[in-house]
């Protein structure tokens, strides 16, 4: 899988959590809690699609560098070998 | 005979517009069955029937905005015979004007509004579910099912021809509410709260240190959909604590206090946008942790959709609201009336704490009661802010 593929998939996962937001466009660093005005509880639901998707473990302490689409991107990659 | 009527859903609530029926004449009902959908300023609520009996006769078309406490329809106790076939109940002295028919090019709040106009074809409920999904409004789409109903096919073919869908404000499009009115239905009941309710206000910062500690340490241990929140461990906290101070938990209702028997937790959702709903928890205080978790997730997702129950709006018999991780220190909230209380809690956040005699920094949360002074006093609201601190010290025992 490629970055550019796993981005996508972080992408998707933020635009089914706040379907009225555009998560493409906001930018790769931004936090996105306060970009996209989501909760703990749009986070968790974030962490399961992603858990889900990409069968990849998370555990809750590295929450925080899931929280910009350039950190989960990086993260993720690095867990798949992407 | 009874009557099934069109229910009250808060203080806020005067009338209703029928969207749907989900039961037809002749067929059976029991109770906690959900007979009609009904389009509010909190979205489309399903609405419960709280008898057991035979659909008799609908006496409201779908599309009509009828008041609080008009008959929808008739319900058929066993063995009684159906109603004489009178003609039919037309509530029309009480049937509010309805609103014209809306233009399929009105940009579309959600599928469940505009509502079809009297005598348009009526929409399956899987039709509407998948529109709700789609983000698809359902005026002004064809239907091909019986009668010219909407199927979901129809729904289908109008997700997959943009053309044939009106643009719609993107805040707007799949949440199924309309922000303006719920903002008014918040006006309402707010105002009227301040108007009728002498609130009295206390507050006390908690350490969390125990709490947040087992929390992470029950996380670790789970794959995250079985993950907590600390919502959720809030939200039983305050079930707890209610069961030593029921003068907390019920409404105020014709001049008199009337403690509830269950403790069903109002839980505030926010909406992204702007608005929120405090729909209930039922029994909150007899569900663990995992069901507590689990209902949160459904009202959250179900709120936001704008399709909660009609008795989890009229049920709660306290109202929680948390700021969660993105908040300031403490928040003092407006009693959702008839209830009498409402407790608030801040964003924890690392303080200084004095513990055994040495300043250390510790995870501090600011909890506050706001309550109505017509049902109870300050010295017995702080006491049940200290009940809530005691039962947060020992989250195993949540």
């Amino acid at each position: 899988m490629t970055r550019a593929e796993i981005r996508q998939i972080v992408v998707d996962a933020l635009g089914n959590i706040a379907p009225e937001t555009d998560p493409g466009a906001i930018p790769e660093t931004a936090d996105v809690r306060e970009a996209l005005d989501i909760d703990s509880m749009d986070v968790l639901n974030f962490i399961i699609a992603l858990h889900e998707r990409l069968k990849v473990e998370i555990p809750e302490i590295d929450y925080p560098k899931l929280l910009t689409v350039a950190g989960a991107t990086g993260y993720l990659a690095a867990k798949l070998g992407a | 005979m009874g009557e099934f009527r069109m229910p009250s859903l808060g203080a806020d609530m005067e009338a209703g517009t029928l969207i749907e029926w989900l039961k037809k004449p002749g067929e059976a009902v029991k109770r906690g069955d959900i007979i009609a959908v009904v389009e509010t300023q909190k979205g489309a609520i399903e609405i419960e029937i709280f008898e057991t009996g035979v659909v008799d006769r609908l006496l409201v078309e779908p599309g009509l905005k009828v008041p609080v406490g008009t008959p929808l329809a008739l319900i058929r106790g066993a063995g009684e015979a159906p109603a004489k076939a009178a003609p039919p109940v037309r509530p029309a002295a009480v049937v509010l004007p309805v609103p014209a028919p809306a233009p399929a090019i009105k940009p579309a709040i959600g599928p469940i509004m505009p509502p079809p106009p009297a005598g348009a074809a009526r929409v399956s409920p899987a039709a509407r579910k998948l529109a709700a999904e789609r983000g698809v409004a359902v005026a002004g789409i064809k239907g091909t099912g019986p009668s010219g109903a909407v199927i979901s096919a129809d729904i289908e073919r109008a997700a997959g021809a943009p053309a044939a869908a009106p643009a719609a404000p993107a805040a707007a499009k799949r949440t199924g509410l309309d922000l303006a009115e719920m903002r008014r239905a918040i006006a309402a009941a707010m105002a009227r709260s301040k108007r009728e309710i002498p609130h009295y206000y206390l507050s006390h910062a908690i350490d969390m240190k125990a709490t947040l500690d087992w929390l992470a340490a029950t996380n670790a241990e789970r794959q995250p959909p079985q993950r907590l929140l600390l919502a959720a461990l809030l939200l039983k906290a305050v079930a707890l604590a209610l069961e030593q101070f029921p003068e907390f938990n019920g409404f105020y209702t014709d001049g008199a206090f009337r403690p509830s028997e269950g403790i069903h937790v109002g839980t505030a959702i926010a909406i992204r946008g702007g608005g929120l709903v405090a729909p209930a928890i039922r029994d909150a205080d007899e569900k663990t942790l995992d069901e507590l978790m689990a209902s949160l997730r459904d009202l959250v997702a179900r709120t936001r959709a704008g399709r909660l129950r009609s008795s989890e709006l009229f049920e709660p018999t306290i109202t929680v609201s948390s700021l969660g991780e993105r908040g300031v220190e403490s928040l003092y909230g407006v009693i959702y009336p008839p209830q009498v209380a409402i407790v608030g809690f801040g964003t924890p956040a690392p303080a200084p704490r004095a513990v055994d005699g040495r300043v250390e920094i510790r995870p501090i949360m600011t909890a506050t009661l706001a309550a109505d002074h017509r049902a109870s006093d300050g010295h017995r609201g702080a006491l049940f802010l200290l009940e809530i601190e005691r039962v947060l010290q020992q989250p195993e025992a949540l």
